[in-house]
């Protein structure tokens, strides 16, 4: 590594709120706190949040249904569970993993006595 | 220019070079953990760490990875501490210690009066490790002589855009200076196995990773849980697959050299992945219960630096290796500053860019190896947790680098 150039200097003004880490990603991460009636901006159309979204949290870059792939780094993360709109979160309520199943405080309870 | 970098470390008989002069006071079973921590805490130094397995039944594991840390490179002496009926092979691991040219005592708690007398005799003891380790000679040492491991713990969303993949440039800088660079937690990798198995030096050891891979998703499996905390949830990762690319991009972007097991010290500079979770059927639980015992592996296989990033901001440091705390998202470390050496969250708001975050890190690095005390070690931080676990010898596909030297 080096000392920063001149192309490699930070530059504020270009940081979107949201961030597409791979271009075959349907995914967005928020790298700012979103709350209720905020413009996100994808793919150059304005979208309102009807939600709070926090810092990492993801939102559909497209409309994806059932059973779609999600995609991250251009790379599989799981899998919808069900349908979403371009914008909406897309977390736990909606995707699920194709690997071992997630957990939650208040989810790990009933998953144990399920499986 | 990383070539040129050289700090003084302490020389060890077996040709390592420390980069601390700890002592270490371990009890070798819970029954004198007590005393042990009493010790430990009359003699309140930086420099005097207390460590310790709980179990009394016989654990081949917990043994070789005692006998690692009490001969750590970065250790400088040992006190060993037994109540007298465990299983633990307590002559055994002094006269391994004492093999390896460092001064070691052993007190026995039902031999030495009990409690009172015990702590008195182990205050003196360490004072005697202290004046020997002290006259120990400090050396040059450059980084192709230094081992770095890294570990993620307490991640979120944004680990893996920001923190995770700054360690990746700082490792990628550290390889190419010949440093040992090392990854870990196969169960945290878990849909990464074909992507990373495409990285490995030879494809006889990218069959290995994608064994190991899959090993660590039964073993999940039947434990009933992925390694996957509420805290992941709540910082935005869904599941287990997403939480493994993000942890992944810690380990850079040089080719794998090889894959190793607790304990193994790996041969030549380069990056290698340690596999953390037990071989056989699963047995004594998960395969390593908090982020620490995943350190405590790291720092068996020889690391003198953890790099530990986080987004929803843990705490921990460690016993006997300096832990440099690296914090992935912005909000996080503006409520935890205190805790934490390098903020990447700046990577996420537009002021640092990730290779000016990989040079703070490599910086931090040379620093703490020349002495600079982590933010972790100077808050007094050294968890230490080691329990019941079972591994095979890795196969000899494993460090194809040692077959062609």
């Amino acid at each position: 590594m080096t000392q920063s150039t001149d192309s490699n200097a930070p530059q504020k003004t270009v940081i979107a709120p949201v961030i597409l880490l791979h271009p075959d990603d349907n995914i967005l991460v928020c790298v700012k706190q979103f709350h209720p009636g905020e413009e996100i901006t994808i793919d150059g159309e304005t979208l309102l949040s009807e939600i709070d979204i926090a810092v990492g949290h993801k939102i559909a870059r497209i409309n994806l249904r059932p059973g779609d792939k999600v995609y991250r780094y251009g790379a599989p993360i799981g899998s919808m569970t069900q349908a979403v709109a371009k914008g909406e979160h897309v977390h736990m309520h909606n995707m699920k993993s194709d690997y071992i199943p997630s957990h939650t405080r208040s989810r790990q309870h009933k998953d144990r006595s399920d499986a | 220019m990383s070539q040129a970098v050289s700090f003084f470390g302490w020389q060890r008989a077996d040709g390592r070079k420390g980069i601390r002069n700890v002592i270490v006071v371990a009890y070798l079973v819970e029954c004198a953990h007590h005393v042990t921590r009493k010790i430990v805490n009359h003699v309140n130094d930086m420099d005097v760490h207390l460590i310790g397995f709980p179990g009394c039944y016989p654990n081949q594991y917990a043994y070789e990875m005692m006998r690692a840390v009490c001969t750590h490179p970065n250790v400088g002496g040992a006190l060993l501490v037994s109540l007298g009926c465990e299983s633990m092979n307590r002559e055994k691991l002094l006269s391994e210690i004492r093999a390896s040219n460092r001064p070691a005592e052993l007190l026995v708690i039902q031999e030495e009066g009990g409690t009172k007398s015990t702590i008195e005799l182990g205050i003196a003891a360490v004072k005697r490790l202290q004046s020997e380790a002290a006259t120990v000679a400090r050396v040059p040492m450059q980084l192709n002589e230094l081992i770095v491991g890294t570990i993620c713990g307490g991640s979120d969303g944004t680990s893996g855009i920001s923190a995770n993949p700054a360690v990746g440039r700082c490792f990628d800088a550290l390889v190419a200076a010949d440093a040992i660079c090392i990854f870990e937690e196969t169960g945290e990798l878990i849909g990464c196995e074909t992507i990373m198995a495409g990285r490995a030096v030879t494809p006889e050891l990218g069959a290995e990773i994608e064994a190991c891979v899959a090993k660590a998703e039964h073993y999940y499996r039947v434990m009933g849980f992925g390694s996957f905390a509420p805290g992941n949830a709540d910082g935005g990762l869904t599941t287990l697959e997403e939480k493994s690319m993000g942890a992944y991009s810690k380990s850079g972007s040089s080719p794998i050299n090889g894959l190793i097991k607790p304990g193994d010290i790996p041969p030549a500079g380069g990056l290698y992945l340690l596999d953390v979770v037990p071989d056989g059927e699963p047995r004594f639980g998960f395969p390593n219960i908090s982020d620490n015992a995943e350190i405590i592996e790291l720092i068996a296989c020889g690391s003198h630096v953890i790099l530990f990033t986080t987004g929803r901001g843990s705490v921990v440091g460690s016993a006997i290796s300096p832990v440099i705390k690296i914090c992935a998202n912005p909000e996080t470390y503006r409520r935890l500053a205190g805790d934490m050496d390098v903020n990447a969250g700046r990577i996420l708001e537009g002021e640092a860019t990730l290779d000016q975050v990989g040079e703070e890190i490599l910086q931090n690095v040379i620093d703490v190896a020349a002495g600079k005390r982590s933010v972790s070690e100077e808050l007094g931080h050294q968890e230490f947790i080691l329990t019941y676990k079972a591994f095979e010898p890795i196969g000899p596909s494993c460090l194809p680098v040692r077959q062609i030297q």
